[in-house]
């Protein structure tokens, strides 16, 4: 009810500007595609409709003063200085308009924060400068990939023309499927970023360290774009989010094919030479790894410990891949069986085992990793 | 509140013969510890840092007139928008409103000076070396700060050394403003004159007062903020750093419990200097006077409950977002009582529009509006959409220029005809505020647009659908920033030809300095204290 009641208040605000409403996303928020947009949005429309009402009422005051109480029209100066009445007038009626537009603030507040049973979990790891997508839960669990701006360095260069998406386009866009409740949990693995989509009323900050949720349930199909909105460095302006929102079929249909793809680059009975590990591992450690055992391996001292020279690392690896793929307990090494495929484990592990001062010269197969998990 | 006037004569030339008694040439300016000479160094360093930051506006606004790179790297362009932000607030307006806190208090209350007269000479010659370090910051390894003025963490860890000269230059700056802070607050509180009471303190210096307070409750914090980035970029601490056990959202927490008072040490003077220009050009005295005391201490103590909702979107537990809302939302009420009570004042007066004038009316209008895109704010659940957006730099923009800025203006074409002894160019005034007026619209207006579109801030380069807003922000502000260069040059005519000025040009003026004082003010005024009814 609320809900028509903003909209068509905020119809007749822009049908005062004939011309305007057509293109009404220019001029205001994007049109929304989630129930929290929808909120938001109308949310501000009615903020901007009461603020209108009073700028106009204390403006008309002001103006009719200074067209009528000029002195060159012979005003003469009351002198008129004090009035208790008003002054608790004008003090109370703000208050009481404060509160009654308190209500509708926090109902949508309430709802923005209601990240209970979600039916997708994708964690987002902010990057300087693109996006880490990991679906930790519901449909499609164990995808991950990263995304990265796709608009080429030509026409950000101005050598050749800009396209429709310019800066709003990446590689690997995030799927997920209408109507379902997507749980986002952000992360930084750097600097603060902030992941932002506005048509799904959506900004979190992603933080290096910490993890804070939010979510969004999509009701239009489409694609939704957006872009990092906390300053992460250099290249804070070349971070696009972009959100493709599919059909339930689709989606299923996206993720098979994600897999099939996962199992086509990762053949788990395949043997991998030393050098290929290495490679591999050390992306899959820049990942994961080095936010705690940072780059050199030397991990941050009293908190997280060092794997140059480190027995677990230099020891059995049995005991290294079960470490890799369980955790441990009452410290902050996750367990990474669920979030990094075998070829991955096996890479990373070969290259903690082969960098800096350790020179075990093993190259970890797949297949180990694959014995071990339970 | 009315002086009376009394003994003219005497607090007149009552230091005339010690006109000669001061060092002449370069030194005069040096050794200063005269409250006039240094709210005179105090306005102009703040107009030369103005021009600077104005120059890196300039080149902000010159990368986004068009879609793509340009003319500057991301890099540089994100040295800029910091340093951008860091000298227009602590070099520019701070500094000027303590320029008009020296020239005026002492004149305001009936004091010959302020009360520590060499801290004060100290507490201006600290500016010029953090500005100094400011701007070499540029020009060392790996160039400027980029991180923002807010020089969040971890990014600003990331930064090469002249994140270093920024954090020194901070301490500086914070010194400086504490130790004019006790000066002010020693000089209201001690040196008023005979019959002056608290409650007869001119709105200007009420609100000096109140932001003096401001100011040494939370020049500590910034400085204790930046201090403790040095440690951790340098020392090992981990104090923001997640890996060692650190937090970088405390950071946000501890800079925005300074960030938020700061927006109020900005505004509040301004608030004054516009609580003594409407009354006087609407020949009435101001409305509601306790009142307005009343809401402004309001405003300063609500300012220090209300820092969070600049990280609604950092993340923190819902309860407190709601908190943090309602305590927000809660400062539009003693915004108001002021806005209403300058309304009142103007309200059946007899009003004429001098340019001191228009720039306030312009204030109230424009300033009016960015409170209102505050309250938009306030509401967490909008914020989550424009946090970071265009909307946000429209909003501080409407505030700090609109607001603080057009205050320092009308300030300065209210108090030439006393300081200088002439009378500037009315019709230039004029022409300054309109053009000021226009081309400030011009520029931040669209802004609002652009940020509700999902632009965010701090990025040199923007997709294709920003285009138009952009190009109208840019022409705009280079439009604004040419029509400043008015100012000086009206000021110059002013001291150089202009007409002769009265003791009192504005016959709704009615503060000891047009009470009691010729025009120029002589250099030593009020030796002898006057007495106030």
């Amino acid at each position: 009810m609320r809900h028509r009641m903003a909209t068509s208040a905020s119809c007749v605000l822009l049908a005062g500007f004939p011309g305007l409403a057509s293109a009404a996303d220019r001029w205001n928020m994007q049109a929304p595609a989630s129930i929290v947009a929808q909120d938001i949005y109308d949310l501000h429309m009615l903020m901007m409709g009461i603020i209108v009402v009073i700028f106009v009422a204390v403006f008309a005051v002001m103006f009719y003063s200074v067209f009528a109480h000029r002195r060159s029209k012979g005003h003469q100066a009351a002198q008129f200085h004090e009035n208790t009445t008003v002054e608790l007038v004008w003090t109370i009626v703000p208050l009481i308009i404060l509160i009654l537009m308190a209500w509708p603030a926090t109902r949508t507040l309430l709802l923005l924060r209601d990240t209970s049973n979600p039916d997708i979990t994708i964690k987002v790891t902010g990057y300087q400068w693109k996006w880490g997508y990991d679906y930790l839960g519901g449909e499609g669990e164990g995808i991950s990939f990263v995304s990265a701006l796709a608009t080429s360095r030509d026409q950000i260069q101005g050598t050749v023309p800009k396209g429709e998406h310019y800066l709003l386009e990446v590689d690997n866009p995030l799927v997920v499927p209408l109507g379902k409740k997507i749980r986002i949990l952000a992360t930084g693995s750097d600097v603060i970023h902030s992941w932002w989509v506005p048509a799904l009323g959506i900004k979190q900050d992603a933080i290096p360290g910490f993890v804070r949720d939010t979510w969004f349930r999509a009701d239009k199909e489409g694609t939704f774009r957006g872009q990092c909105a906390e300053l992460c460095g250099k290249d804070h302006g070349f971070m696009p989010v972009v959100v493709e929102v599919v059909s339930a079929e689709k989606y299923s249909a996206w993720v098979g094919e994600q897999k099939k793809m996962a199992a086509r680059a990762d053949d788990p009975n395949k043997t991998w030479t030393l050098a290929d590990l290495m490679a591999r591992g050390a992306k899959v450690y820049a990942a994961n790894c080095m936010a705690c055992h940072q780059a050199n391996g030397q991990g941050v001292r009293g908190t997280f410990p060092a794997l140059d020279g480190s027995k677990a690392v230099s020891g059995p690896k049995v005991d290294q891949i079960s470490m890799v793929l369980n955790g441990k307990q009452g410290t902050a090494m996750a367990a990474f069986g669920k979030q990094l495929s075998d070829s991955e484990i096996a890479a990373v592990i070969t290259y903690t085992r082969n960098s800096w001062g350790n020179k075990t010269g093993e190259a970890i197969q797949p297949a180990e990793v694959r014995a071990q998990r339970k | 509140m009315s002086a009376s006037i009394h003994d003219t004569a005497r607090a007149g030339h009552g230091g005339g013969e010690d006109h000669a008694h001061h060092p002449s040439g370069i030194m005069r300016w040096v050794m200063t510890t005269n409250h006039k000479d240094i709210g005179t160094m105090y306005l102009c360093f703040s107009f030369a840092m103005f021009l600077v930051g104005g120059l890196m506006a300039f080149i902000i606004r010159t990368e986004l007139f068009q879609p793509g790179l340009q003319f500057v790297a991301p890099d540089f362009f994100n040295q800029m928008t910091t340093l951008h932000g860091l000298i227009m607030v602590f070099g520019a307006i701070m500094p000027a409103f303590v320029g008009f806190a020296n020239w005026q208090i002492p004149m305001m209350i009936g004091a010959p000076d302020m009360a520590f007269p060499r801290m004060n000479n100290w507490s201006f010659w600290l500016l010029p070396p953090a500005a100094l370090l400011l701007v070499i910051s540029l020009f060392v390894p790996g160039g400027g700060p980029a991180a923002g003025w807010t020089m969040y963490v971890p990014l600003a860890t990331q930064m090469g050394p002249g994140m270093d000269f920024s954090i020194f230059a901070v301490h500086i700056l914070g010194m400086s403003s504490i130790m004019g802070s006790i000066n002010i607050i020693t000089t209201i509180l001690n040196l008023r004159a005979p019959g002056m009471t608290m409650m007869k303190l001119p709105m200007f210096c009420w609100t000096w007062l109140i932001t003096a307070y401001l100011l040494l409750a939370v020049m500590p914090v910034l400085a204790g903020a930046v201090t403790m980035i040095l440690t951790d970029r340098h020392f090992g601490t981990s104090f923001f750093n997640a890996a060692g056990g650190g937090d970088p959202v405390l950071y946000q927490h501890i800079f925005w419990f300074f960030g938020h008072p700061e927006v109020y040490i900005i505004a509040i003077p301004a608030f004054g200097v516009i609580s003594q220009v409407i009354p006087a050009f609407s020949r009435k005295p101001l409305f509601g006077y306790t009142a307005m005391v009343y809401a402004t201490a309001s405003i300063a103590i609500l300012s220090f409950i209300v820092w969070a909702h600049h990280m609604y979107t950092a993340g923190m537990p819902v309860t407190g977002q709601v908190y943090f809302m309602y305590a927000t939302m809660l400062i539009a009420v003693p915004t108001g009582v002021k806005v209403f009570n300058w309304v009142a004042t103007m309200w059946k007066g007899s009003l004429t529009f001098e340019t001191p004038m228009l720039f306030a009316v312009g204030f109230l209008f424009m300033f009016t509006m960015g409170g209102f895109s505050g309250l938009v704010l306030s509401m967490a659940a909008v914020d989550v959409q424009v946090h970071d957006t265009y909307y946000v730099v429209a909003h501080f923009h409407y505030v700090m220029v609109a607001g603080a800025l057009f205050s320092a203006f009308a300030g300065v074409y209210f108090w030439l005809p006393k300081w200088t002894g002439r009378m500037y160019d009315e019709t230039l005034g004029k022409w300054h505020f309109w053009l000021s007026m226009v081309f400030f619209n011009m520029t931040f207006f669209v802004q609002h647009f652009l940020g509700l579109a999902g632009m965010p801030r701090r990025v040199p380069d923007y997709a294709l659908q920003f285009a138009d807003f952009n190009m109208i922000s840019s022409i705009g502000s280079m439009g604004f920033g040419v029509s400043q260069v008015l100012l000086p040059y009206i000021v110059y005519k002013a001291v150089r030809h202009g007409a002769k000025a009265p003791q009192r040009p504005w016959d709704g003026a009615d503060t000891l300095e047009w009470t009691h004082l010729p025009a120029p003010a002589p250099y030593h005024s009020f030796e002898t204290p006057p007495v106030v009814k």
